[in-house]
């Protein structure tokens, strides 16, 4: 019995110390990037652009195939700059429109859920047969609501600018400061 | 007891504008007949908005409460008379962007009618100090000198540093402006009378009143006042800009510097405008909300200078009738001081807590050259009253260089404007901060998005995955317990004994896989039960 425990124990120690070993020393680097493309898009996994994920997104535009930089339509002309400036190519022409949101037009609103389980990110609220919402501070302007929805009560709406969100513009500059 | 107080100390370099003072020095405060619409913003200070508690249609008395503290920091909003609430609409604001603000628009009904609750307190100098932050808290008073921080957060001494000296702020260091000196020169009175509840609220007793050497009325009115009121000294400072400011004040009166994104507090100090004093008193005595205040209304563009001591939201353009109209050729109408004022573009823009000021400038009292290159004369870095480098702040903020901000420590400007004021170049340096401070704020904002999204994202991905794995279970446990039905029904003719048939399918899915017990069996079992 006792030999029985002692080899059992002693063979997955040294296998396990093995098996240790190696992730350590054969440990593979992800590449980093995909990582910092990765951290470019929006992370809320839309799937607008084709592929399952952001991550996977980046994982295709860090691959050999040469594929559009502009897909991401949340990100919109920002992210697509960011994509282009991370893998050294020009900005390609994309649809340029301020950043938006969705909103449901709670009188044509038949409470169907659909957009509910269409949003990656869960910013609409509602129960069956009730009239769904959106909470416009978690909305990533992907628009996946917006097909799902029989009624066609969702809209992308831009985002207005308030005394909260403005910010001040950058001075004309006629002069060089340095 | 109490720290050394010296006049002697002074802050890093400082400039000496232009006073203008003369305007309207000599001219008493006096009151304006009520106009014909108040416009009340529903924000008025740092921190939370406030929430409206009035409908449209309804009647209020003066005093009222019409907006409800949003927070700890925030302060609620009073009707400032009594009349209708007309309307809660947006309505162009004091902001910057000229966007509108949420405002009620309130038409006085001539009465002035104070609402009858508003009671001050009795004794208040025996009550707990929590009691007078209450009340200073709900009469929403404000740092008048145009900080406009809610005053009973800076009356809470923090629990680790207690405050050794209270400095009141009637520096007015800007140019133009007199409404901080026209009230020390009239109420001395009421504004000691304001400090000592003041000082009880920190339980503190050391307190100095700090006013610039260009205000003699000032100085010995105060004086007099100071003599009869125990533990308050009167200060007199050499005129130098931005004196005013708190940390610039505590430098000089103390010698104490506020730590790099530190607060007066941590240092024992705690600084409050004359105007804020008056505001207390009011409230502790009389239990009166912060209603009005006063307004210079000057500059070489106006008609006939004042200080207008004003109801709330009152349009600026009602002011500047009051004063007789603008001057041909005015170039500019400011809120607020030159130097850090705000220019206006509408003057339908109301009075608000933080307004010390309207002034109407011409053309030799404003600049108006354009920008040109920057000449490294090191003049802005030689003036900067927190020692920073404004031109190497500026060059950064001009190229975006976002994350090299901190290096040159933006966050501690606080766009004083003096740097501004001596570049030969007229480099617009504080538009250029603001618009740095503002990428900044834009940046982490996004960060903190783009966090909640992959938060919120990875949450759904897990519950979906979460669901699909109940359902499977389910389908699974339905299936073995069919299963063992038909084996019980098939075994049934045999004696007992067969244990499938009694136990419940549990044992066939991992329990600790699902949290909260099966469902499905509890159901058949509690069917079985007679």
């Amino acid at each position: 019995m006792i030999e029985a425990i002692l080899s059992m124990g002693g063979l997955a120690l040294v296998s396990g110390l093995g098996l240790g070993y190696a992730a350590i020393k054969f440990h593979v680097e992800g590449n980093p990037l995909v990582e910092s493309l990765t951290a470019a898009l929006p992370a809320s996994n839309c799937g607008n652009c084709g592929y399952p994920g952001c991550h996977a997104y980046a994982e295709a535009l860090a691959g050999e195939e040469k594929i559009s930089i502009g897909l991401c339509t949340p990100g919109g002309v920002p992210t697509m700059e960011s994509i282009a400036s991370l893998l050294g190519v020009e900005p390609v022409a994309m649809e340029a429109h301020g950043p938006r949101v969705a909103f449901i037009h709670e009188e044509k609103c038949i409470g169907c859920t659909a957009c509910i389980k269409a949003c990656p990110v869960e910013a609409i609220i509602g129960a069956n047969k009730q009239s769904h919402t959106v909470v416009a501070e978690m909305c990533t302007d992907c628009a996946a609501c917006v097909e799902p929805c029989p009624v066609d009560c969702i809209e992308m709406v831009p985002v207005t600018t308030s005394i909260y969100t403005w910010q001040w513009n950058k001075p004309d500059g006629s002069g060089t400061i340095h | 007891m109490g720290i050394m107080i010296s006049a002697l100390r002074r802050f890093h370099g400082g400039v000496h504008p232009k006073e203008y003072k003369e305007l309207s020095r000599h001219c008493a405060i006096e009151g304006i007949p009520l106009p014909e619409r108040l416009y009340v913003p529903f924000h008025q200070h740092i921190g939370a908005p406030c929430d409206p508690c009035v409908a449209p249609g309804e009647k209020v008395l003066k005093g009222q409460m019409i907006g409800r503290a949003g927070g700890y920091v925030s302060a609620p909003i009073h009707a400032p008379t009594s009349g209708t609430i007309e309307a809660i609409v947006e309505h162009v604001a004091g902001h910057p962007s000229g966007l509108t603000m949420l405002c009620a628009v309130l038409v006085p009904d001539g009465n002035d009618q104070w609402h009858p609750d508003l009671k001050g307190l009795v004794d208040p100098l025996d009550l707990e100090p929590q009691e007078i932050r209450d009340k200073i808290r709900d009469a929403g008073i404000v740092g008048l000198g145009g900080a406009t921080f809610p005053s009973h957060v800076k009356l809470t001494p923090s629990k680790t540093r207690p405050v050794e000296v209270l400095l009141i702020n009637g520096a007015e260091c800007e140019p133009y402006l007199t409404c901080d000196a026209r009230l020390m020169e009239e109420r001395f009175a009421e504004i000691t009378d304001g400090i000592r509840y003041m000082l009880h609220a920190l339980q503190t007793t050391q307190c100095v009143v700090c006013i610039e050497d260009n205000k003699p009325g000032a100085i010995q009115a105060m004086t007099k006042a100071a003599k009869e009121t125990r533990n308050i000294q009167v200060l007199a400072l050499p005129v130098m800009y931005p004196q005013g400011a708190e940390k610039q004040l505590i430098e000089v009166v103390t010698g104490r510097q506020v730590p790099s994104g530190g607060l007066p507090g941590d240092i024992g100090v705690i600084v409050h405008n004359v105007g804020t004093a008056l505001a207390v008193r009011e409230a502790i005595r009389f239990g009166r909300p912060l209603t009005h205040r006063v307004v210079t209304v000057t500059g070489q563009g106006i008609a006939r200078p004042a200080n207008l001591e004003v109801p709330i939201g009152t349009p600026v353009q009602t002011l500047i009738d009051r004063c007789g109209g603008l001057k041909s050729g005015v170039k500019k109408v400011v809120m607020g001081g030159p130097m850090m004022g705000l220019a206006l573009n509408d003057l339908q823009v109301p009075v608000v807590k933080g307004t010390s000021g309207i002034l109407a400038l011409m053309a030799n009292e404003t600049v108006q050259k354009p920008e040109g290159p920057c000449i490294r004369c090191g003049n802005c870095v030689r003036v900067c009253p927190l020692k920073l480098t404004p031109c190497e702040m500026a060059w950064r903020a001009r190229h975006d260089l976002l994350d090299q901000l901190g290096d040159v420590h933006l966050q501690d400007c606080c766009e004083c404007g003096t740097c501004a004021y001596v570049c030969p170049s007229n480099i617009p340096l504080v538009h250029y901060f603001r618009y740095g401070k503002f990428a900044l704020a834009a940046q982490k904002r996004e960060k903190e998005k783009t966090a909640l999204t992959k938060s919120r994202s990875a949450a759904k991905e897990a519950r979906v995955a979460a669901e699909k794995a109940e359902k499977e279970r389910k389908k699974e446990e339905m299936r073995l317990a069919m299963e063992a039905k038909k084996k019980a029904a098939a075994a049934a003719p045999a004696p007992a004994g067969e244990n499938q048939a009694t136990t419940p399918p549990e044992e066939h899915a991992p329990a600790a896989a699902r949290p909260g017990g099966s469902v499905a069996p509890r159901v058949a079992r509690e069917k079985n039960t007679p």
